[in-house]
């Protein structure tokens, strides 16, 4: 009998939580939005959503398979990433195009840097930034309704960040719910259209202890108060509610800029990045050639966010008194 | 009052119903007893006795020159068969005297009651050193030298540790409940020892009839009973400290360097037994628990039984056990024998079945932060568990591997399931050798 028994390292139990847990949480939490944005963009959101999200799965299994790599799908990160790489997409956007971003977020943002955990840029918004690279025009069609799945045009508009945009501002009740104030969609892409939504995701988040309040308080925060500089778009002066409830601060704080592997893990090192974000997405919108600068703030601070952990290290409990003594 | 407890620390399921309900028992005496020559920290012993030598229980049958090193005592009365190498809890061969029992239970002639007030306080280290005392929480640290700070440092507060914060362990909550008398002289002998009257007895919130009992108790000895928080690792000496005093041992340093002195519940009441009956230490209560043991319940045992036949004796198993811990469940021993003897620092034998003992398999770190967030010492894990792994021993001591204390905390709060205090583990004893190394090198500079 004695030599049936494991011997092996403390400590010898462990909690429940694991890594598809987590994940499971996160795209419980991307639900609303995902309800959402089939409310407002119909049947095709749907279809985006789910193209993106088997083709993340697809390229995940096929790369492991070719790198004989163990198969790591069930533990749902590539859901997730496909789910936030659609809610990044406009409604109209080609369905060949949705796979050549999924293949970009996985293969070669993810895989090739060694798979989960490993990656330092986020996915799903390199994912993004390259298919806006490579296809612009398509990438910033905002359809403004309804659009079935296999219609290829739809009425757009522009966000209401853009300079180009020359309707009635929405007010700060309909930018929360998702809408303009005619009641058409709030232009934009799939997932950030619903500030409501988001938020409810994000407290389911916050209740499961998935996320802290940290980075997507303080990405917020600083959007609102730099509202109030002047820039490129004189309207959107001013207006701090309008700011975060209108393109993609919302997703971006609280479902990309807490994504684990790209961001700090200590308390100081958390709400600088979110800061961080904060002024870049800022500065974008407000002096920048784009109207919108999520995905390049966060991806901005993901390359910093090594740094951040490095200069943000928590204080050792009994360090004080010794750095006193010196 | 608001529950006094530290920063950081996990909640495991506390498991402690199976046993802390019921009164200790007392354990048959075997006809063999082992005593390892080294069951402390320090310096081991060496035999006073050779083979063929009749002992007595309470008899001192091995000691060492050394000042942190403690004796070691007969704990049944009998005759010395041989002294040779036997496994031990922590997996290593060790010397160790072999006692066949005469079942007669004489007592040692020199055993006598001592009234500590006739006592100099300088005096009671080295009795409690006779005594062969150490930390009976698991750290068998000798309590002579605890009692013994350097001149320059200034104790004003005793502790003693009843937080018993690991999962399963309830052998320091019966002792509070059984013999509470004991505790508290043992506490005022250590006062009495520094001149002193702030006495403290620290439990967490889960005993609370021990809290109750003792508060009452201590009423009238101006002892104050402070009611901790649950929450893992409660119990550990920094945390306790910090917890009860709001004072943070530096880095590095001793609880006597912010005026703290704790000693386990247990230690105490071997302290007030040395006083009481003048016995030595030879016994120790012992939790028996886990899903494979049939009957789980608090013993009391000799020092020197074999944990197969305290098995044996208490009913075996009720299932085939798959690991068998000496220790609770986030920082105890796995055992691969079961020969193996209780020493001073065996506070439980944990009998996991399959189901319990099963353990996760490891995925890769998803750096989502949980280890950071719950190290009790401010560490991050993460990343000292990455510099081991790649035996970059420089950054681990940057990253304060060497203030790990080994709780597991990170290790069971990581949803990656990594075994961070494995890495970490193996990380720490190179950077202390490497440390040692350095400060000789120094020493031979000068």
């Amino acid at each position: 009998m004695e030599n049936r028994l494991t011997v092996s390292s403390s400590p010898h139990i462990r909690g429940r939580e694991t890594v598809s847990d987590t994940m499971l949480d996160v795209i419980l939490a991307l639900m609303p939005a995902a309800f959402a944005s089939v409310f407002f963009f119909g049947q095709r959101a749907l279809a985006v959503i789910l193209v993106s999200v088997a083709s993340c799965v697809a390229f995940e299994a096929l790369y492991e398979l070719v790198a004989k790599k163990k198969l790591t799908v069930k533990d749902y990160s590539a859901v997730v990433t496909g789910m936030l790489l659609a809610y990044t997409l406009p409604v109209t956007i080609p369905y060949p195009m949705i796979i050549i971003g999924a293949f970009v977020a996985i293969v070669i943002a993810k895989q090739l840097f060694g798979g989960l955990g490993q990656n330092f840029m986020n996915p799903a918004l390199i994912g993004r930034a390259f298919l806006m690279a490579a296809f612009l025009p398509k990438m910033t069609s905002w359809a403004t309704g309804r659009v079935g799945i296999f219609e290829a045009d739809a009425v757009t508009s522009a966000t209401p960040l853009s300079t180009e945009f020359n309707g009635e501002m929405p007010t700060v009740l309909n930018a929360f719910l998702g809408r303009m104030n005619d009641g058409g969609a709030l232009g934009g892409c799939l997932g950030e259209t619903c500030a409501a939504a988001l938020i409810l995701g994000g407290i389911y988040l916050l209740i499961r202890r998935v996320i802290n309040l940290r980075i997507p308080l303080a990405y917020i925060v600083t959007v609102a108060l730099m509202s109030y500089i002047p820039g490129k778009n004189p309207a959107l002066q001013g207006h701090p509610l309008l700011a975060v409830c209108t393109g993609g601060v919302m997703l971006g704080a609280i479902f990309m800029a807490t994504d684990y592997a790209t961001s700090p893990t200590t308390r100081w090192g958390q709400l600088i990045y979110g800061v961080g974000c904060g002024v870049i997405t800022s500065v974008i919108r407000l002096y920048g050639g784009y109207p919108e600068g999520v995905t390049y703030a966060i991806l901005l601070m993901n390359v910093l966010t090594p740094l951040l952990d490095r200069w943000t290290r928590p204080r050792v409990f009994g360090a004080v008194k010794e750095a006193k003594a010196k | 009052m608001p529950k006094l407890t530290f920063k950081g620390g996990v909640h495991p399921r506390d498991n402690k119903e199976h046993t802390c309900m019921k009164e200790i028992r007392e354990l048959e005496q075997p006809e063999f007893l082992v005593y390892p020559l080294s069951q402390h920290i320090g310096a081991p012993c060496e035999p006073l006795v050779k083979k063929g030598d009749r002992v007595y229980r309470g008899m001192k049958i091995a000691d060492s020159p050394a000042f942190v090193s403690a004796p070691i005592h007969a704990s049944v009365s009998g005759t010395v068969t041989a002294i040779e190498p036997r496994p031990v809890p922590n997996g290593q061969m060790v010397n160790s005297i072999i006692v066949q029992n005469d079942f007669t239970d004489e007592l040692d002639p020199s055993i006598k009651p001592l009234d500590y007030k006739t006592v100099k306080p300088d005096d009671i280290p080295a009795l409690v050193r006779e005594a062969g005392v150490v930390g009976m929480g698991g750290a068998t640290f000798p309590t002579h030298v605890k009692l013994s700070p350097a001149p320059d440092k200034k104790i004003d507060t005793v502790i003693v540790n009843g937080a018993e914060c690991e999962p399963y362990l309830s052998s320091d909550h019966r002792v509070m409940l059984e013999t509470p008398e004991e505790l508290i002289l043992g506490l005022k002998i250590i006062l009495y020892r520094f001149g002193i009257t702030n006495g403290h007895i620290a439990i967490e919130e889960n005993k609370a009839d021990a809290i109750a009992l003792l508060e009452g108790q201590c009423a009238r000895d101006g002892i104050t009973v402070d009611t901790l928080k649950k929450k893992y690792p409660q119990g550990g000496e920094k945390q306790l400290i910090y917890a009860v005093t709001k004072r943070k041992v530096p880095l590095g340093g001793l609880p006597a360097d912010v005026g703290v002195v704790v000693v386990n519940v247990d230690t105490c009441t071997a302290i007030a037994r040395r006083f009481m009956y003048g016995l030595p230490l030879t016994r120790r209560i012992v939790t028996l628990v886990g899903g494979a043991i049939a009957d789980p319940c608090n013993y009391r045992v000799r020092i020197g039984t074999q944990v197969d036949y305290i098995i044996e004796k208490t009913g075996g198993f009720a299932v085939e056990p798959k690991k068998i811990i000496m220790g609770g469940p986030m920082m105890g021993q796995a055992q691969f024998r079961l020969d193996v003897p209780i020493i001073k620092g065996s506070s439980a034998i944990l009998c996991l079945t399959e189901k319990e003992a099963e353990l996760p398999e490891e995925g890769p770190c998803i750096r989502c932060g949980r280890c950071v967030e719950h190290c009790p010492m401010g560490l991050m894990p993460l990343y000292i568990s990455q510099f081991s792994r790649m035996e970059d021993y420089e950054s681990c001591e940057k990253y304060n591997i060497t203030a790990c204390i080994e709780c597991g905390c990170c290790s069971f709060e990581c949803p990656a399931k990594r075994h961070l205090v494995q890495d970490i583990r193996r990380g720490k004893q190179e950077v202390m050798g490497i440390i040692r190394a350095r400060q000789a090198a120094q020493k031979e500079g000068k």
